[in-house]
């Protein structure tokens, strides 16, 4: 259980994360972040074990490096397909609700969905990662490196990103969140602000994709139902509170304890065995509710300052 | 105050190469039929504090939304320095120099008044967003000395008791001054104020009137002030100049504006 907490929890921790970063510099509500994560695992898999780039270039280097830097240029690719539909969809939507913006991202949601389980067809593609089945013994438990490397990425990650939002970029991001015009006023380049947002958050999107696709249980690759798993992160989001960092932390892991404790107990449980197999899934949603019933702005989202 | 702003007024002086910082052209601008501005024009002098007011709807803000581009003039021209600057953005006229505050404070609520005054430092900072967020090194060293600049503004602002409180909860008064903060933290060489004293008491007016001159005075910072406090402007003012419906109608020394007939007119109405 411990092993699928953390795993679960780091992924929906990654993913929450990457969408607070757009949240929370741009206002938009991301909901093509799932498919994200579902195309940037699928970029690393072609980079990875179909296309073989930069592999095949590289001769007789050892499979890790190989790995690893088609990871990068399957990150990279990622990067630059968020900068790409920042500037098509979203930059025509500034200044547009809340809303509307919010609709347009689902509407990118299914085409990039579409468009990416095409390319897959029907078989799971595997992302060839070299850490396969090997397991770190600690003695009391055994861990899976694909599990660890999930936790020491997303550790890292978030320790980076919440120094980055009290720095020069960040402060800059969050102004622009608030007040386009103001922020501009600054001297604050609000299109790059956007673009960038976009950028780290599909970035972060592609990384989360590819631990849920080496994900112990189900480590045969991404397939076509890799973007409705990353859509569980959404609890994990709400009940952190939208726009902070920590509390998407909070969120990714409270969500996977959860999940993973419940999935255990009725494992364990035949009597329970009512609520349906997979009750699991349902849980992240209900401990939403019952957050949102208490504190509606999330464990640690900003409440709305009104002057009396 | 010494180390508040990196170049002082005698730096300001030596690197000048143009006649006037600021010089508007007849500059004209309607938005469909309702002309705006209608062909004024003025200059702006290296530490000068040149007011411009005139009854509510005279275009006052429409002409600071022309200094720094929001607003494109149909006619006319805009020079900085010597140069034009039409055609460029907001946040490029920011960079040249022009910071601004606003009407209707456009302060950022959630965010503590440290970071909001930091936002002013931005353009003036010297770190990638990636060195920001590795925080070692050149990024760390740049954030803490543009922090310090930070202390310093808000030590010369007097605000030290609200510097971590979210902007949004403070009183009116303290958030101009925040606002005030953050436009100097740009190390400006021109402020563009809008209406730095709407709405507030005698106290606070006078506070922000001792605040305007010390700018002046210790900073050599060039203001425009826009106003309706009469009081302040004839007290502080350089040169004012008076608008009425988009059209300059009076402009000199606050004595000479005082008592010109035309301005007592658009003010006072016809007797």
């Amino acid at each position: 259980m411990l092993v699928d907490w953390l795993s679960l929890g780091s992924i929906y921790a990654l993913l929450a994360v990457g969408f607070v970063i757009i949240f929370k510099s741009t206002q938009v509500l991301n909901f093509a972040h799932g498919a994200l994560a579902a195309l940037g695992a699928f970029l690393v898999a072609s980079m990875a074990t179909i296309l073989q780039i930069p592999g095949r270039w590289m001769g007789s280097a050892p499979v890790w490096l190989k790995w690893t830097s088609s990871a990068l240029v399957a990150l990279a690719a990622a990067a630059l397909i968020g900068l790409i539909l920042e500037r098509l969809f979203i930059r025509p939507m500034l200044g547009e609700g809340l809303f509307s913006v919010a609709i347009v991202t689902l509407g990118l949601d299914i085409v990039i969905r579409t468009v990416s389980n095409d390319f897959m067809g029907t078989n799971p593609r595997p992302l060839g990662f070299p850490g396969g089945t090997a397991s770190l013994d600690l003695g009391w438990v055994v861990i899976p490196w694909n599990v660890v490397v999930s936790v020491i990425v997303t550790l890292v990650a978030v320790v980076l990103i919440a120094t980055f939002f009290l720095s020069r970029t960040g402060v800059a991001m969050r102004a622009t969140a608030f007040d386009q015009e103001a922020a501009r006023a600054q001297g604050i380049n609000v299109g790059r602000i956007f673009s960038l947002a976009w950028a780290i958050g599909s970035v972060m999107a592609a990384v989360a994709g590819i631990f849920l696709s080496v994900f112990p249980r189900r480590s045969t690759g991404v397939d076509t139902a890799t973007a409705f798993l990353a859509f569980a992160a959404f609890p994990a989001i709400i009940l952190g509170g939208l726009d902070s960092i920590v509390g998407a932390v909070v969120g990714g892991y409270a969500i996977g304890l959860a999940q993973a404790a419940v999935t255990e107990f009725l494992s364990n449980n035949p009597s329970f065995a009512f609520l349906g197999s997979g009750f699991g899934g349902v849980v992240p949603y209900v401990l939403m509710l019952l957050v949102l019933l208490i504190k509606p702005y999330g464990l640690f989202g900003t409440e709305e300052i009104r002057r009396v | 105050m010494s180390r508040l702003l990196t170049r002082s007024t005698e730096n300001r002086r030596a690197e000048r190469d143009y006649e006037n910082l600021l010089v508007v052209d007849d500059v004209r601008l309607a938005f469909g039929g309702v002309t705006a501005i209608d062909g004024v024009s003025f200059h702006v002098d290296d530490g000068e504090l040149y007011a411009i007011i005139g009854p509510n709807g005279a275009g006052k803000t429409s002409i600071f939304n022309c200094l720094n581009q929001v607003y494109h003039p149909d006619e006319g021209d805009i020079r900085w320095k010597g140069k034009t600057v039409l055609g460029l953005k907001p946040n490029q006229t920011a960079e040249l120099g022009m910071a601004r505050t606003f009407q209707n404070i456009a302060l950022f609520p959630h965010m503590n008044v440290v970071e909001n005054i930091l936002t002013g430092r931005h353009i003036r900072m010297d770190q990638t967003w990636w060195q920001g967020a590795l925080w070692l090194g050149k990024g760390r060293r740049d954030e803490f000395e543009n922090r310090e600049v930070v202390e310093d503004i808000i030590d010369f602002l007097e605000i030290e008791r609200w510097r971590k409180q979210p902007v949004g909860m403070l009183p009116y008064g303290i958030q101009k001054r925040v606002e005030l903060g953050r436009a100097l933290a740009m190390d400006p060489d021109l402020l563009l104020l809008d209406e730095p004293v709407a709405g507030m008491n005698l106290e606070e007016t006078e506070d922000m009137a001792r605040f305007i001159l010390d700018i002046r005075d210790e900073l050599g910072i060039a203001i425009i002030l826009v106003e309706h406090d009469m009081g302040l402007v004839m007290d502080i003012a350089d040169r004012v100049m008076v608008v009425d419906f988009g059209r300059k109608i009076s402009e000199g020394v606050p004595e000479v504006v005082q008592n010109d007939p035309e301005v007592i007119k658009a003010y006072l109405g016809e007797t």
